[in-house]
């Protein structure tokens, strides 16, 4: 209140002294309007140019950024297409070299067996059974004009001969039929043999098709990425935010398992480092060491991984020779061996341990509860221990979903900041229209505020130059 | 190769960061319980061992616990039942536990009445034990009616210090004078809590209903 009435003139007279000071300020206000114009315009120009040049400056980074983005995600991409065709040829090169290299002895094969059926077949070709002489014999006899009895002995003989060489013929004829039927059944399984190699021939060529297509669409989509083009661009984007999603969903995954793996030895690591010591105000020095553990087993899970050349997270790993690989390999597995016994004999400790306690408040309540040794006691205890050995293991499976992250990452949050830095750029240059804008709007808002001077001036001006500026005015709406 | 150099720095730097981190303070409780075995309170000490059980299954390893006597004059090592601060080890705290409630079962049995109520002594002693001990978190608790009698010669009424320390009563069982005129047993509760207050302790609370003893390790 006394701050206020150090503004007044009378502060006696608050309604006069208000006026004067509207007055003061009217005219002050009012000798200052091309100035004050000037300012506001200016300030709301400089805003507005900076916003702009500050949008275009982040437009421009994120182009170089996409670029950039675009570059690492093709030649990414072009390696791993690579990779997909120098495994689609070795493939195609082991099916050759494994069937083309039975090939000579798969022909002679087959060539033995096809003459071997050949010749089976010509032996099996049945034989015509001999022409019976009696016919013409029969027919001579059936033509003597005079023979009575003489030719009725002798068309009884000629019936027992003939019936003497109708068995012995019919009896070589089975014969005969016999043996064809043996040659042929002992061809079957040179027909199957044939069929076999003929089906195999046939499956090894549809196998060497199909990686012949697989070869041609990996073709298709390196040579895509060797053109640059958007479309490639796009897929492997999408194709990073896929591979993210599924490996940050599995390491949730491992997550949940190194939480119940930090839960196994938590309690038991309180017996070797103390359970009173404390790193920060709720953090326990027995949790950190756990944490410790589980992490160690994680980390020797990656190198294990990495030394089989499943992942490749640490290029100085993929470049040791063989022989150095192997050692790291090994070392890695012992010291995850070691571990995985370690834990599981912390599992079993900690069963031990809620055991004593549980038996220590038993001893303090009043009731005393009968003593279970049942079966059912004991299976906890051996899941405990068996979960302790196989989570390390499970664990370091990982080092797989982490390669994946880490690799689809770097699109992803390249990806992210060209879109955050499009959208800030576009909400730059709203503003920047705002503060144009603006400028106007505060003039007028200035204007209104000395609007009696301005009415006065206006009436002025009209008095004095009335009718100039009537003829002035004609002359340009005419023109208009 | 850029990912493994910064994992390299991280996994460096990790210590550094939780050496900084380190809590140097003390997150271990101390408790020192002062049982009243003057005149007809000494039926109530069924009633204490409750609460010292119920201590012995919520302490931690690290933690100290004394149990002491209330008698004519309690400024004395010798009315300490026992005391212990268990070890590192939860297996070895279990042990030790197992012990101090053998020591407590001992005095149980052969607990014998006092003439006279030495509460503030005992207070005194109790803050001293604690401040020696030196746990995160210093708790009194004084088994009894509150109401103190001391003998011929024995001078309590001067200023003492109980800075830090938590102090409770606990199942403080009303007299029959105070049946008459309940003023004398809620003026009594107000002496101690004021004397209690002036004396620098962090807090005070009566609790009546062993059956909430959960306040007596929580809330600190």
């Amino acid at each position: 209140m006394n701050n206020l009435n150090s503004w007044l003139f009378w502060p006696d007279q608050v309604a006069l002294s208000v006026l004067a000071l509207f007055f003061l300020l009217t005219i002050f206000l009012y000798a200052a309007r091309i100035p004050a114009h000037n300012v506001i315009i200016s300030l709301c120009s400089l805003a507005g140019h900076a916003l702009r040049f500050t949008a275009s400056w982040l437009l421009l980074t994120a182009e170089g950024l996409r670029q950039r983005n675009k570059t690492v995600l093709l030649a990414h991409g072009q390696a791993e297409v690579t990779s997909q065709i120098e495994r689609e040829f070795e493939r195609v090169t082991a099916l050759v070299r494994k069937e083309l290299g039975e090939y000579p002895a798969l022909q002679r094969k087959m060539m033995d067996e096809l003459t071997r059926i050949e010749e089976d077949y010509l032996k099996c070709g049945e034989v015509p059974p001999p022409t019976p002489e009696w016919v013409e014999a029969l027919s001579t006899i059936a033509n003597l004009k005079s023979g009575g009895d003489i030719a009725k002995k002798l068309l009884e003989d000629l019936q027992k001969s003939v019936q003497k060489v109708h068995d012995k013929t019919i009896s070589e004829y089975r014969k005969s039929y016999e043996g064809r039927h043996k040659i042929l059944k002992s061809l079957m399984p040179v027909w199957r043999s044939v069929d076999k190699s003929v089906k195999n021939i046939d499956a090894n060529m549809v196998n060497l098709n199909a990686n012949a297509k697989a070869i041609d669409t990996h073709m298709a989509r390196y040579e895509e990425m060797r053109a640059k083009t958007d479309k490639s661009e796009h897929t492997l984007a999408i194709s990073a935010f896929v591979q993210l999603g599924i490996s940050s969903l599995v390491m949730m995954i491992a997550v949940g398992g190194a939480f119940i793996n930090f839960k196994l030895i938590a309690l038991p690591m309180s017996e070797m480092v103390g359970a009173s010591d404390y790193i920060t105000n709720s953090l326990r020095t027995s949790d950190v060491a756990a944490l410790v553990i589980v992490l160690m087993e994680a980390t020797m899970g990656v190198f294990l991984l990495e030394s089989l050349r499943i992942t490749h997270l640490f290029p100085t790993m993929s470049s040791m020779n063989d022989q150095l690989r192997r050692r790291v390999m090994w070392a890695a597995l012992i010291l995850l061996l070691i571990l995985a016994g370690i834990e599981s004999s912390l599992a079993l400790m900690r069963d031990m341990l809620i055991a004593d306690k549980a038996a220590m408040l038993h001893d303090l309540s009043t009731v005393q509860p009968v003593a279970s040794d049942s079966l059912l006691t004991h299976i906890p205890m051996v899941g405990q221990m068996v979960m302790g050995f196989v989570l390390p293991f499970v664990l370091a499976f990982v080092a797989i979903p982490l390669e994946v992250a880490v690799y689809s990452l770097r699109t992803v949050a390249g990806v992210v900041l060209v879109m955050l830095m499009r959208a800030i750029s576009f909400a730059l240059r709203f503003l920047a229209m705002i503060f144009n804008r603006l400028g106007r709007i505060l003039v007028n808002i200035y204007d209104i505020t000395i609007v009696l001077p301005l009415l006065v001036e206006r009436w002025v001006i009209g008095l004095r130059g009335s009718v100039p500026a009537k003829a002035s005015d004609l002359k340009t709406g005419r023109a208009s | 190769m850029k990912f493994a150099k910064y994992l390299l720095v991280v996994l460096l730097a990790l210590p550094l960061v939780l050496s900084g981190c380190a809590d140097n303070r003390s997150h271990t409780n101390g408790v020192y319980v002062l049982i009243d075995t003057s005149g007809t309170y000494t039926q109530q000490v069924t009633k204490a061992r409750t609460i010292i059980n119920y201590l012995l299954a919520n302490l931690n390893a690290g933690d100290s616990l004394a149990v002491a006597k209330v008698e004519s004059k309690s400024f004395s090592e010798k009315d300490i039942i026992a005391k212990v601060t268990f070890d590192r080890r939860p297996s070895q705290a279990n042990l030790e536990k197992r012990a101090f409630n053998q020591k407590i079962e001992a005095f149980a049995k052969n607990v014998k009445g006092s003439a006279f109520t030495d509460i503030t002594g005992g207070l005194i002693q109790a803050a001293e034990y604690l401040n020696e001990a030196n746990p995160g978190n210093k708790t009194i608790i004084i088994f009894s009616d509150m109401q103190e009698e001391l003998g011929k010669g024995t001078v309590r009424d001067f200023p003492i210090k109980l800075t830090g320390i938590r102090v409770m009563a606990v199942n403080v069982t009303k007299l029959s004078t105070d049946n008459t005129d309940p003023r004398r047993y809620l003026d009594r509760l107000a002496w101690w809590e004021k004397r209690v207050r002036d004396a620098g302790a962090t807090d005070w609370s009566v609790i009546n209903d062993l059956e909430h003893l959960d306040k007596v390790l929580g809330n600190q």
